[in-house]
Parts: C-alpha cells; sequence; structure tokens
C-alpha cells in the first residue's frame, strides 16, 4: 500500500496526577507535562513497523487542535513518520468532527490504512475510530493487539473482553490500537535533528468544510468521590472474621 | 416523553448481563418507555430471556444470518434502521458496545456520551473522565438523538420480573461484507466471569511467575470467584489480558474484591472502585492500594494465600 495515516493528540502525560480545577471548568493544565496520547504512539509504532517491512512507503501523522500539537507532531516525526499535518480545530475538540476531518484527509491522500489509538486517555472516549470507519464506509478492527498486512487485505486480532477475536478485512481499513501491539520506540537526538526538516502542513479546519457536530457540553468537573481509608488486619484470622463480619464469607 | 432503544449483547443463545444493567441504567430516565433490540441469527431465546427484565415495553428481535458473529460495520446499519422515533439509544460500555455504539451515532450524525455512571436527567449525565481522576457532568442537545454507552459497573442489574411484548422486524439493507470473523480465542469458561462475579480475586506482579499465579486461582476456586490481573502481572506474561482489571483493562464492580500482591497504580484503581469491599494484601505497607482497601494485611502473600485458602475452604 501506499500510505498510512496515524493519529497523534496531545493529551495530558500518562504519569501526571490529574488534578480538576477548583472553580469545576476542567482539570488542571497550565505547567503540566503534555505528550502523545500512550495508545497513538503505538499505533505510530505499527505503522513505522508496516513501513520498514516494505508493506507501506510512507506514513503521514495528523493531530488535530492547537498550535502546540505540533510538538507530539515533530515527536512522531522524530519517531520515524515521514511528514505530518496538524488541522488547526480551535477550541472543537469533539470524536465526530475528528472523524469528519480524518476523513477529508482521506479524500486527499487516499491512505490504505488509517491506525490510531483506541481511545485517548484525556476524555477515555474512545469513538473517533469506529465513527470514522462508518463515515468512510469502510471496515474497523478496534481494539487491535496485531496487526498483519497481506496485499489488500489485514488480519487482526483484537482484544475483546472472552479473550481474542482474530477478523480478516478488507482494505482500506480503520484499526484502533491497544497496548500490548508493540512496544514503541525511543527517539534518539539526531532523529529529533532530523525531524526538524521534514515537511509539517497546517491546515485550517474552515478550509476543510467540515460540518460542524452537535457538541455535548461538559457543564462541570469533579473530583470522583474518595473511597473511606479502610483497617488494617494483624493476620489471616483477623482477615476471616473481618469479612465474616461484613457478611461476605 | 423519552424512548429509549438499549442494543443487546448476547453470546451462545445466553442475554450477556451487560444488557440488564444497561435496561438499570435507562430507568434511571424518568418516563422512559425502554425497548430492547437483539441482533442475531437466530434471537428467539435471548428475546425471551430480555423480556423478563422490568421497566422493558418491548423487544425487538431482528434475525439474519450475517449475525452470526458480532460485527460493528454489519450490525450499525441495522441498528441505525430501528431507531426511528427513539430519543436515546444506548449499548453497554464493553468491547461489543464500545466497538458497535460509535459506528451507529457517526451514522445518526451525533457525538456519543461515552460510560454514562449516573443520569441526572434525559440529557444529562455524569461520566469519568482521565482514568477516573475526574467526573465531569454532560448536557446532550436537546433536539437530538442520544446515543450513549452504559458503565457497566456503575449499576445493578434490573430484576426478572417484567414481561414484555416480542416482535421480530426484517431490514433491508444491504450489509456489508469488507469484514470477515475468522476466530475467538476465549479464556477459561470454569470460573465466573469476572465482570459479573460477586466475587474476584486478582493477583499483581509480587506473584512473580506464572507457576505462582495458581495460588490466586486455587483462592478463588475455595471462594468461587472470578480472578483478575493488574497490568503489570498482564505485561509480565503470567497471565492472558482479558484479565487485566483496570482503566484499559475491565472496570468491575463485585461484592468483595480482593488484591493480592498489586502496589495499587491510580490505573487499576479506576478498574474496582466500585466494587463493595476492597481487601488488600501486600508485603509494602506503603502500597497505595491500603488508601482505597477497605481491608488490609500486609505481610507475605506466599504464606497469606495459601493460610486464607486453608480458612474459607
Amino acid at each position: 500500500m501506499d500510505k498510512i495515516l496515524v493519529g497523534l493528540k496531545r493529551v495530558v502525560d500518562y504519569n501526571v496526577r490529574v488534578r480538576v480545577r477548583s472553580d469545576g471548568s476542567g482539570v488542571e493544565t497550565d505547567g503540566v507535562k503534555m505528550s502523545i496520547n500512550p495508545f497513538d504512539e503505538i499505533a505510530l509504532e505499527e505503522a513505522l513497523r508496516i513501513k520498514e517491512r516494505g508493506d507501506a512507503s510512507e506514513v503521514i501523522v495528523v493531530s488535530i487542535g492547537g498550535n502546540d500539537s505540533q510538538q507530539q507532531l515533530r515527536t512522531g516525526l522524530a519517531m520515524g513518520a515521514d511528514r505530518a499535518i496538524l488541522v488547526d480545530s480551535g477550541e472543537t475538540r469533539d470524536p465526530l468532527t475528528y472523524a469528519r476531518v480524518f476523513l477529508a484527509l482521506i479524500e486527499r491522500e487516499n491512505p490504505g490504512l488509517v491506525i490510531l489509538g483506541k481511545q485517548a486517555i484525556d476524555d477515555d472516549n474512545s469513538q473517533t475510530g469506529q465513527m470514522l470507519a462508518a463515515l468512510w464506509d469502510r471496515p474497523q478492527a478496534t481494539f487491535a493487539s496485531k496487526l498483519e498486512v497481506n496485499g489488500d487485505k489485514a488480519t487482526v486480532t483484537r482484544e475483546v473482553d472472552v479473550g481474542l477475536e482474530i477478523v480478516e478485512i478488507d482494505l482500506p481499513a480503520v484499526v484502533t490500537v491497544d497496548l500490548r501491539m508493540n512496544e514503541p520506540r525511543y527517539v534518539k537526538l539526531p532523529d529529533i535533528m532530523k525531524a526538524k526538516k521534514k515537511p509539517l502542513d497546517t491546515i485550517d479546519i474552515a478550509e476543510l468544510n467540515i460540518e460542524q457536530a452537535p457538541a455535548i457540553k461538559e457543564v462541570n468537573f469533579e473530583p470522583p468521590s474518595d473511597r473511606e481509608k479502610g483497617v488494617l488486619v494483624d493476620d489471616v484470622a483477623g482477615l476471616v472474621a473481618a469479612l465474616k463480619d461484613k457478611g461476605l464469607l | 416523553m423519552p424512548k429509549v432503544l438499549i442494543v443487546a449483547e448476547h453470546a451462545d443463545g445466553k442475554a450477556n448481563p451487560s444488557t440488564a444493567k444497561c435496561v438499570a441504567c435507562a430507568s434511571a430516565i424518568p418516563d422512559a418507555e425502554i425497548h430492547v433490540v437483539v441482533l442475531s441469527d437466530d434471537s428467539e431465546n435471548v428475546a425471551n430471556e430480555l423480556a423478563t427484565l422490568a421497566g422493558v415495553a418491548r423487544v425487538i428481535r431482528v434475525d439474519n444470518s450475517q449475525n452470526s458473529n458480532t460485527i460493528a460495520a454489519v450490525q450499525a446499519p441495522q441498528v441505525v434502521a430501528v431507531t426511528d422515533g427513539y430519543s436515546h439509544v444506548f449499548g453497554p460500555s464493553t468491547t461489543f458496545g464500545k466497538d458497535l455504539m460509535p459506528r451507529v451515532a457517526a451514522l445518526l450524525g451525533v457525538n456519543q456520551v461515552s460510560d454514562i455512571m449516573e443520569v441526572l436527567g434525559s440529557h444529562s449525565f455524569k461520566r469519568p473522565v482521565y482514568a477516573g481522576n475526574a467526573v465531569v457532568t454532560v448536557e446532550t442537545p436537546s433536539d437530538s438523538i442520544v446515543v450513549a454507552t452504559v458503565r457497566v459497573a456503575s449499576y445493578r442489574s434490573a430484576p426478572n420480573d417484567g414481561d414484555a411484548t416480542i416482535d421480530a422486524v426484517t431490514i433491508d439493507a444491504e450489509l456489508p461484507v469488507h469484514t470477515r470473523f475468522l476466530e475467538l480465542q476465549a479464556g477459561s469458561a470454569d470460573r465466573p466471569d469476572l465482570q459479573t462475579a460477586a466475587t474476584v480475586v486478582s493477583g499483581g506482579r509480587a506473584l512473580g511467575s506464572t507457576e505462582s499465579f495458581d495460588l490466586i486461582y486455587k483462592l478463588a476456586d475455595a471462594l468461587g470467584a472470578g480472578v483478575g490481573a493488574s497490568r503489570a502481572a498482564v505485561d509480565a506474561g503470567y497471565v492472558p489480558n482479558e484479565m487485566q482489571v483496570g482503566q484499559t483493562g475491565k472496570i468491575i464492580a463485585p461484592d468483595l474484591y480482593i488484591a493480592i500482591g498489586i502496589s495499587g497504580a491510580i490505573q487499576h484503581l479506576t478498574g474496582i472502585k466500585d466494587a463493595g469491599t476492597i481487601v488488600a494484601i501486600n508485603k509494602d505497607g506503603e502500597a497505595p492500594i491500603f488508601e482505597v482497601a477497605d481491608i488490609g494485611l500486609v505481610g507475605d502473600l506466599f504464606t497469606i494465600v495459601p493460610e486464607l485458602q486453608d480458612a474459607v475452604s
């Protein structure tokens, strides 16, 4: 296949302990480390491996958001992507809009595969890939832990609740990846330097003539209700007694 | 009046308990009329079972040989075909629902509300974000259909004292053949299902090997419990991935959860915070799991677990 599109979302880093703002307007992002959504990093790694095996000729990374997402795209280029597209979406950030943006880019680029993370670790929505596949009227293989491309088909192992499901899909298609698909490579310093020379195009979302999706309003953020700290017991006998006390044994 | 359509999850002629939890969630919408749609190649048994769920007025059977496996691209157009007249379409936040429902939402031209944990009104819901580190209240537009998944751990199954009408519909839509089911490699079925078991015993990286994980299985069998694991134990290869409990694994709410050798990373705690009673057994008294445990026991799991197994056998 010719091209693979990969989505990279800028999110609060996996290791940051997220705090809700006291006014309930969202979570604290000032001075917080931002990174590529970990699932998206796995998606990019898989695309690069497919290209290195000779099954694709170009890997294009896409981010939708503000100008600051350039940072994540540069990291993607340093990992090995060939070029990057930033779609400046202003304040618009919802899965259906993301899916419509990807569809508009698909019409321009004609990729054989679109690989996305199975969810973003900020909004935990897990929608964009499935929505894109629906609008594109193409196969979706979600929560993938293994992806084998064979010509105009792919065999995908999906992590489902009861175990592993294996499906065959015709290409082009959308694949969303789970944690165990691969271990993303580390970026080396010379690659960071090289990445600065790779093309990064910015497109204003208005140029894509996307229909505005009906927005779901985020009214208020609050911290989760805490569980009360419990008691410590000294030994197994104490544990058994405590469980009996609660009627659990 | 709100009219809610629930997409049933089922396998081998039986309804998955997730459907009864979606019914419980939908019942929290004031004055809602609740219908359930079953897509199957032979939906009779599942439809009969679901007709007994309290609160369900109608079960719609959609039989088609292409529904013998659950393929989202095949099922989404069929769901959309029966959504006329409904204000809401719900599915469970299991891998079945997470795969299917956004595809339905996109075809209907709306965003989805993922993982409803509380219903505040017909168009107002609470859902977790940032791995459960925040809860957001969302409002959906009143002039468009609401498509949502239900966080099953937040709800108790609707009881079985209902009596819904059942009817079959035929859908005249061309269904895609670009996605083909090949194989399902399912885990062991000898133990209670992790997502619905009343008691769950989970092991972490401290078990140290696949062989040592036997301790967890033995204790679970003595308790009649389901078995789970932390991401660290799955990544270390001790157990298969479908046993993972946490943000990217299963979100569960058993009456009793016993965490053994699990330190309690936030991503794991996200998966268990609705459990009735949490027991932690860990040699590190400072482990974060003790912050959420109702009963904690600090010590060596390799001596404690066999002792506990003897005590409960």
